[in-house]
């Protein structure tokens, strides 16, 4: 099964705003590696050759904080979703 | 605005035993949880020790959902193709409630129930954004719009805890400190899961893997039976994800060990019902946060109470022990009427006293000698590998056993003088 289809398993409450900021400047010219684009679990971010830049599917994150701890340029500026929104366990 | 006694941020577990405390002490005491309900954020592997709570605890987790008694520890070494296991059981796990499987969506969830019960406010959907200060020290919440007056916060955040964050008691988090587990939730009957790991009903099983399951990273699988699905997932050290060579997708790692020969079968006929992932800590006791401020304790992963043992892993009874140590701090502090961190520093001593942080001391190296490669490839790759050299009978006469085995061992390398370190370093973890 695909990564995006066992996302598609889990309940999420969807906010209209990321919770997850990149700051594509410091990502620009810090960053070589973009360790988001291979450590997130729910394979969320990507590279845009157009724009020259990361982007992240923030609806499906499980709120692991591997990209925050990885993100060691400090690029991705992550907060917890609002409460009422987010991934929301059923078994956990 | 008048002072509550302690507003607890995060109902996970030691949130909910800290809470669980006060209340029975009368304490005005409000949980702050930021998901739909308890539990509905946190991730477990995982498996619950008892015995080590079971004097802190009284009745707090009397009729609680566990899903199943562990009588059976397995370990497995993976090979790329091969793999070598050790099954232990024994009269006295299966007597005892030693450990347990759980999932947090339930335990967390009845827990917070138990605790409405008992007249505590557990107020889900709540996202803490700030603290209040007050001449320096900690004096309440904010949340939204929201201001909740406090005389002590208890940071019980998880481990990304914002709040130890805010309060200056973390350091910034290191890669090398953190890894992270993957997890899926696969349903199966309770009759399936009882013949194929062999166990009685309620029984389970919890099995971890080494080597080939994190292509030689530092981490591990992990499958654990609960009452009618499995627990399947890996961990990955996130330092050794980020210098993997060449890079490697995390989430493959699951896909490619659930493919495996060795799991198969297991799950086979299971249906997926959950994907999860969170960060773990690793650091052990070198890498806990500060415990305690003016106004503020931190308990639970917000502290970096987690030990990975080698032959296991364990977490959620820190955060229980914790959590009910943090409340017996907040009980003396409101007896003193002061809630300094001079005051509060004896949660600190107290859980020095207790297992909490004897055996995080204990185990203070053992991060450093995990982080070894043999670990995760060497020891995986040939162990196996002597196996399958001992047991095959081909088309010629076989050698002496002794033989074969003598001169595998030596050229693999496994009797060397770095082995025989490594053996003897044992003795200091």
């Amino acid at each position: 099964m695909r990564v995006d289809e066992k996302l598609a398993l889990d309940a999420f409450k969807v906010d209209k705003e990321s919770h997850i900021k990149i700051n594509h400047d410091i990502c620009r010219t810090r960053c070589k590696i973009k360790y988001c684009l291979f450590v997130c679990p729910g394979h969320l971010y990507t590279f845009n050759e157009e724009n020259n830049e990361v982007v992240v599917e923030f609806a499906g994150c499980l709120e692991c904080g591997t990209c925050k701890v990885a993100c060691i340029e400090g690029a991705i500026e992550w907060q917890y979703p609002r409460g009422e929104y987010g991934v929301q366990y059923r078994f956990g | 605005m008048e002072k509550i006694d302690a507003v607890i941020v995060g109902g996970g577990l030691s949130g909910l035993a800290c809470a669980y405390r006060l209340a029975d002490n009368d304490l005005q005491v409000i949980v702050l949880e930021r998901g739909d309900f308890p539990g509905s954020k946190n991730v477990t592997g995982g498996r619950l020790y008892l015995e080590p709570i079971k004097s802190l605890i009284g009745d707090m987790l009397d009729g609680a959902p566990l899903e199943r008694k562990v009588v059976r520890e397995r370990w497995s070494l993976l090979g790329e193709n091969n793999s070598l296991n050790i099954d232990f059981t024994g009269e006295r796990l299966r007597k005892t409630g030693h450990s347990y499987t759980v999932l947090r969506a339930t335990l967390d969830r009845w827990l917070s129930e138990r605790l409405m019960e008992k007249g505590v406010f557990v107020i889900p959907t709540k996202k803490v954004d700030d603290l209040i200060w007050e001449d320096k020290k900690v004096a309440g919440i904010i949340s939204g719009e929201e201001e909740i007056p406090a005389h002590v916060v208890v940071a019980a955040d998880g481990v990304l805890s914002f709040m130890a964050e805010k309060a200056g008691l973390r350091p910034k988090m290191k890669p090398k400190n953190y890894a992270v587990g993957i997890k899926e939730v696969i349903e199966l009957s309770e009759e399936k899961i009882n013949d194929r790991f062999n166990v009685e009903k309620d029984e389970g099983c919890a099995h971890l893997f080494l080597g080939d399951v994190t292509k030689g990273m530092f981490g591990g699988g992990f499958l654990y039976t609960n009452k009618d699905t499995i627990s399947l997932g890996v961990v990955i050290g996130i330092k050794a994800l980020m210098e993997k060579a060449p890079t490697l997708e995390a989430h493959t790692l699951l896909d490619d060990f659930k493919a495996r020969y060795e799991i198969k079968r297991l799950v086979d006929g299971g249906n997926l019902i959950e994907y999860s992932a969170h960060v773990i800590p690793e650091g052990g006791y070198n890498n806990i946060s500060r415990l305690y401020g003016d106004g503020i304790l931190v308990t639970g992963d917000a502290a970096g109470f987690a030990l990975n043992m080698g032959v296991t892993v364990r977490g959620m009874e820190f955060a229980i022990a914790s959590g009910i140590i943090a409340a017996e701090t907040i009980l003396m502090a409101r007896q003193k009427a002061d809630y300094s961190a001079q005051t509060l520093s004896a949660y600190e001593s107290r859980l020095k006293e207790t297992f909490v942080l004897k055996d995080m001391i204990n185990c203070k190296d053992m991060p450093d000698f995990l982080d070894n490669d043999a670990f995760f490839t060497f020891y995986p790759k040939y162990f196996p590998y002597f196996v399958e050299k001992v047991m095959w009978f081909g088309d010629q006469p076989k050698e002496k056993i002794g033989q074969t085995l003598w001169r595998e061992l030596k050229s693999s390398g496994m009797i060397s003088f770095k082995r025989l370190k490594e053996l003897y370093s044992i003795k200091n973890i």
